[in-house]
């Protein structure tokens, strides 16, 4: 056997400059995760993912492959929603229960999708894509790649990386725009310690919750539903072991599950289009306008209160939990040393989750 | 003399006690530090005095509005 037929079986003959182009992007993402700390539990395993997906001749992506039949996972609509599960058991209510309003900035975060949204189609992309790029702000991974797997799975990469990219940047994005839109004296609010919220409300919740939404947006059911089953596996405080097995064991399965299908959409010849680069730009200017939008309500409610809100609560409606109520809270401290924005801002920030969720499903119904 | 007590703001658990039964603080020092939801946040002395108790060691979890120390002024 002479030496070029030992090297035709090899696949270095086959790599295409696409396929280098993957590999760096798939070592930056390592980078990213490793050096930098940058979401490492998602950008670790996609950065790994995406340098396999690469591979020529590597049948890892082919109808059998591995990571093909870990993207149907993900093309069924059992990943995304199994994350919110895991989510459900770990997230504590309690803050938006004692606090309701809040729930008002959930929902006011989420400004920057249909900014997004509508900026994506003035720039060419398809309503379908459109809505899959202002979904990125709604700083929520498993809904981003569930609408657009749903509606426009070809940018599945691009949504997905880019949502996951600026989760990591929360702690860089929100502070400008918090000093840009609230004055010193408005950060230095200081807010009155939530009230205690008993375990009956806490048991309520999950269910008139999925009761009002699920029948309201029929289409943010697997979300919703399996949030607020999550939910009821925490506070029914009778299955501990199965909340437990949510919170940890499963959260960890389809952490990796999730992480390493994506990278079915993160081929060469899916990923590299132009329009990568807007879907990375529309995604951040989304995520800003969330920002902006969480705290601009804030302050037109506090037109109306008697007892102000510090508008930087509004800011943590950003879904990204508990990032984005973390960051608020050093931004907090920075105004006033005594100042304890963090249980306050939890509440927009579990209610930006069901309200990204619920954007979700509205965009699934009408577009 | 009157007696000040502080309270840790929300549930958390104690990084880090800075004071001494004691020890003269001023308003703003930071006596301790804690954390929650795995944020490290610092602890401030509310007023200038003197600390006359500690109730919380490092370690130890402590809930939302309990009392950790106390300052006579």
């Amino acid at each position: 056997m002479d030496f070029s037929e030992v090297l035709k079986s090899t696949a270095f003959a086959e790599i295409s400059l696409g396929n280098i182009f993957m590999f760096a992007i798939g070592f930056i993402l390592l980078y990213l995760a490793i050096k930098k700390k940058y979401e490492p539990y998602l950008l670790l395993p996609i950065g790994f993912g995406t340098i396999l997906a690469n591979m020529p001749l590597g049948d890892i992506i082919t109808d059998t492959g591995l990571i093909r039949i870990f993207y149907y996972g993900i093309q069924y609509e059992v990943i995304p929603p199994l994350v919110f599960l895991c989510v459900g058991a770990m997230t504590d209510f309690g803050p938006m229960i004692a606090n309701p309003k809040t729930l008002l900035l959930g929902a006011g975060a989420q400004f920057g999708v249909y900014i997004a949204f509508f900026l994506s189609h003035a720039f060419g992309f398809s309503l379908a894509e459109a809505c899959s790029i202002g979904i990125i702000g709604g700083a929520d991974g498993p809904t981003t790649i569930f609408l657009t797997n749903a509606k426009a799975p070809h940018i599945l990469g691009a949504t997905a990386v880019s949502a996951y990219s600026y989760m990591a940047l929360v702690p860089v994005i929100i502070p400008p725009v918090i000093k840009l839109l609230t004055s010193k004296e408005e950060r230095m609010i200081v807010m009155k310690q939530l009230r205690p919220v008993s375990k009956l409300e806490k048991i309520v919740f999950p269910l008139v919750a999925t009761m009002l939404i699920c029948l309201l947006i029929p289409k943010a059911t697997p979300l919703v539903g399996m949030l607020m089953f999550g939910n009821l596996l925490r506070e029914a405080g009778v299955v501990d072991r199965l909340a437990k097995g949510a919170q940890e064991e499963l959260m960890n399965i389809v952490t990796l599950l999730l992480g390493l299908a994506i990278c079915f959409k993160l081929r060469a010849e899916d990923f590299l289009q132009v329009k990568v680069i807007l879907i990375f730009g529309l995604g951040l200017l989304s995520f800003i306008f969330s920002v902006a939008g969480g705290i601009m309500l804030a302050k037109l409610m506090n037109l109306f209160l008697k007892e102000k809100i510090n508008p930087m609560i509004g800011a943590a409606g950003l879904s990204a939990v508990p990032m984005s109520a973390r960051v608020v809270q050093i931004e907090g401290q920075k105004a006033n040393p005594r100042n304890f924005l963090l249980m306050h801002a939890m509440g927009p920030n579990v209610a930006g989750t069901i309200g990204t969720a619920i954007a979700a499903g509205l965009f699934l119904i009408t577009v | 003399m009157a007696l000040e007590q502080v309270l840790l703001p929300m549930v958390g658990k104690i990084l880090k006690v800075n004071i001494n039964v004691g020890d003269s603080v001023n308003e703003d020092d930071t006596i301790m530090t804690f954390e929650s939801m795995k944020l490290e946040m610092p602890l401030m002395a509310n007023i200038k005095g003197v600390v006359k108790e500690i109730k919380v060691q490092a370690g130890q979890t402590v809930e939302a509005d309990q009392v950790v120390a106390v300052i006579e002024y």
